[in-house]
């Protein structure tokens, strides 16, 4: 059986924890990095990170990318969406085709 | 293009030859592999946008929804509604196989299954925003869970199409033209080499008839000398 983990700050993750998930409220992005990297090792299988973390720990996460588990997948956090999520979309379109053909009239 | 460093025999001819036949098959296997992958992925990658402009919709909304919670509620009493959730959930991780490459899939279970069970808090000290923010969370989360498996599976098409096209581009711009160019080199200079030999068997020719002119010339003269020589 595989766990889902939540990292963000305590605001945006305190409300996933009513819910079930386990949650590792963090402050700052090295606090974030050495949890992903430590609960990437345990049994989870998905892990979310909220935005405002994610974009300072983006090579922490291109690490995983390439592998089946876990998935980490960048949600919004309390303080809004910086759009990483589709940024990463896009940038797998790139990467498959070569050009951004799906994304590029926006 | 370059061409292979080989020896130009008949024998690396015939190797050479059943090399190209199967790069080329290989070339349109791995060509139609990449097209179908690619079509995969475009659909899902349009999906996935979707979904995911979705979730961070309906995100938004919960987070609205928690901070006129939070607004109401003292912190310490939010956390400790929320310290210990009375909801667990677990995930079974299957494998889906899109044209070879190994996709997870996600099977959720949660521990209560009632809906309206979820709460883990008693309701006299806490507002009604919690109350409808977890409800509206617990909507999300199906959601979520679809979201992470479409973008792990985009991900890993993503990558699985790069390599597929890198092949493709390596047997098409790289091999096929390189082995043709040696394929070629060797039926020239084999050709050649025929050239050569026919040239120097019809010299051979050449020369033994000359040879044989020569003899009988002089065996003529010989023989005229004989008859000059008898006449006086």
């Amino acid at each position: 059986m595989h766990k889902i983990g939540v990292i963000g700050d305590r605001a945006s993750v305190l409300g996933f924890k009513a819910v079930g998930l386990d949650v590792f409220p963090c402050h700052d992005k090295d606090e974030a990095k050495e949890t992903l990297h430590r609960i990437a090792k345990e049994n989870y299988a998905i892990i979310y990170i909220t935005e405002g973390l994610c974009k300072d720990m983006i090579e922490d996460i291109e690490k995983y990318k390439d592998e089946r588990v876990p998935a980490i997948i960048p949600i919004p956090g309390m303080d809004g969406s910086y759009g990483i999520g589709l940024a990463n979309l896009k940038k797998s379109v790139e990467r498959a085709v070569g050009a951004d053909i799906l994304f590029g009239d926006e | 293009m370059a061409r292979m460093n080989v020896n130009p025999t008949r024998m690396v001819l015939t190797n050479l030859k059943r090399k190209l036949v199967v790069a080329i098959r290989g070339h349109k296997l791995m060509k139609d592999k990449r097209d179908e992958l690619m079509k995969r992925f475009l659909n899902l990658a349009r999906e996935n946008k979707v979904l995911r402009e979705e979730v961070e919709k309906m995100l938004k909304e919960v987070y609205q929804n928690f901070a006129i919670a939070n607004a109401v509620m003292s912190s310490e009493m939010m956390e400790e509604a929320l310290m210990y959730p009375k909801q667990g959930v677990s995930i079974s991780l299957d494998r889906k196989n899109v044209m070879s490459v190994d996709v997870p899939v996600f099977n959720f279970e949660t521990e209560t299954d009632d809906e309206s069970d979820i709460y883990p808090y008693g309701f006299a000290t806490t507002s009604g925003e919690l109350d409808s923010t977890i409800s509206r969370l617990n909507e999300v989360f199906p959601v979520m869970l679809k979201l992470a498996a479409m973008e792990k599976e985009a991900s890993l098409l993503a990558q699985e199409i790069e390599k597929t096209r890198r092949r493709v581009n390596a047997l098409e711009y790289i091999m096929i033209p390189r082995l043709e160019e040696t394929i070629r080199y060797i039926k020239m200079k084999l050709d050649e080499n025929e050239r050569g030999n026919q040239t120097r068997l019809m010299k051979v020719k050449d020369m033994m008839i000359e040879e044989a002119i020569l003899e009988k010339q002089r065996f003529d003269s010989e023989c005229l000398e004989e008859f000059k020589a008898g006449k006086h």
